[in-house]
């Protein structure tokens, strides 16, 4: 048997698990009509969980951006003060980011691909439904026990098919939300523990000694701007204050 | 015939057409059997658009059954696998 051959066996068992042989077959009908429904609401709820991993994704990639632009100031920091040794740690670090967030766009892509597909399906799933819910109106209205079986059988089929299909893409994306989420739970960690985002709280030397740089260097650039403001010869400050009320 | 591919729809294909998708099909099932994903994919990838290239799209508010059905585009080696296997041919 070809692959083609093997996935039909497989949809159609699918599909005819779908049906349920009720004892009057009008009520076959209402049955499938029902999964059907079911069957819309999953991929919608689908839809919507996908759109939600791939918005979690997108906060994380933010942060981890913003720990980029972060290091990268390190770096730029500790080359200015000749420390050439902190400035490779911090790019050293700021690559490490860059490779997760290459990762979670990437997952993030393909958590598109899905929801894309997930969209879609609900489409062809909503104009298969309406137009089952036709056809069944017609043959409930026209009933004839001789002929129903048939008709019956040739409405579910169809339709039946459609819900396997639309079943096996949404396991496919809830197989994928599940992977990126234990994934996207691990950076999470990551995040919290200040691995990526803080080299700030002292978790070995180069931490310490880039804070500490960042420190003084902030202190410096306050010192500099100060010094502006108050122009070249500024007199101390008690001479200032007279100064000022006299003038 | 018609042809569903998983998660992209139905197509109607004539005896020739499906003669030729057969064939593709028969190349997809040795890549399967040798385990070489990469085959898989491109022979896969050969069925899909020829089955969409070769047939006729049906109508989304069909309700017709499909004689045949084929994984969708982007399918790989182990996707369908776990696909065929998680219910091994036996309905859940």
């Amino acid at each position: 048997m070809g692959l083609m051959g093997r996935f039909t066996t497989i949809v159609k068992a699918k599909a005819s698990k779908a049906l349920d042989k009720a004892e009057d077959p009008r009520e076959t009908l209402d049955y499938s009509y029902e999964k059907q429904l079911e069957m819309l609401q999953k991929v919608r709820r689908g839809v919507a969980d996908v759109a939600t991993s791939k918005k979690r994704l997108e906060l994380q990639a933010a942060k981890l951006e913003q720990s980029v632009e972060k290091l990268d100031g390190q770096a730029r920091m500790a080359l200015q003060q000749n420390r050439e040794d902190l400035a490779r740690g911090a790019l050293e670090r700021k690559k490490g980011v860059q490779l997760q967030l290459q990762s979670i766009d990437q997952q993030r892509e393909q958590l598109q691909t899905e929801q894309e597909k997930l969209i879609v399906a609900e489409q062809r799933m909503t104009a298969k439904v309406e137009a089952f819910r036709t056809r069944k109106e017609t043959i409930k209205a026209q009933y004839t026990a001789a002929e129903a079986q048939t008709k019956i059988g040739e409405a579910v089929t169809g339709v039946s098919e459609e819900m396997a299909d639309v079943g096996m893409a949404i396991e496919r994306a809830e197989n994928k939300t599940e992977t990126m989420r234990a994934r996207a739970g691990a950076i999470d960690e990551l995040i919290e523990s200040g691995a990526l985002t803080d080299l700030t709280d002292g978790r070995d030397s180069i931490d310490r000694e880039l804070e500490a740089l960042t420190a003084s260097s902030g202190v410096d650039a306050e010192l500099a701007k100060m010094k502006a403001e108050l122009g070249p010869g500024a007199p101390p400050a008690d001479q200032l204050e007279s100064g000022e009320s006299k003038g | 015939m018609i042809v569903r591919i998983l998660g992209e729809g139905q197509y109607r294909l004539d005896d020739e057409a499906f003669a030729t998708a057969d064939e593709i099909d028969d190349r997809v099932q040795a890549a399967a059997e040798a385990g070489d994903d990469a085959a898989f994919q491109a022979a896969l990838t050969e069925l899909v658009d020829a089955i969409q290239r070769l047939g006729a799209p049906l109508p989304v508010d069909d309700l017709e059954g499909s004689d045949a059905i084929v994984p969708g585009h982007g399918t790989t080696l182990d996707e369908a696998r776990e696909l065929l296997s998680s219910e091994g041919l036996i309905p859940n």
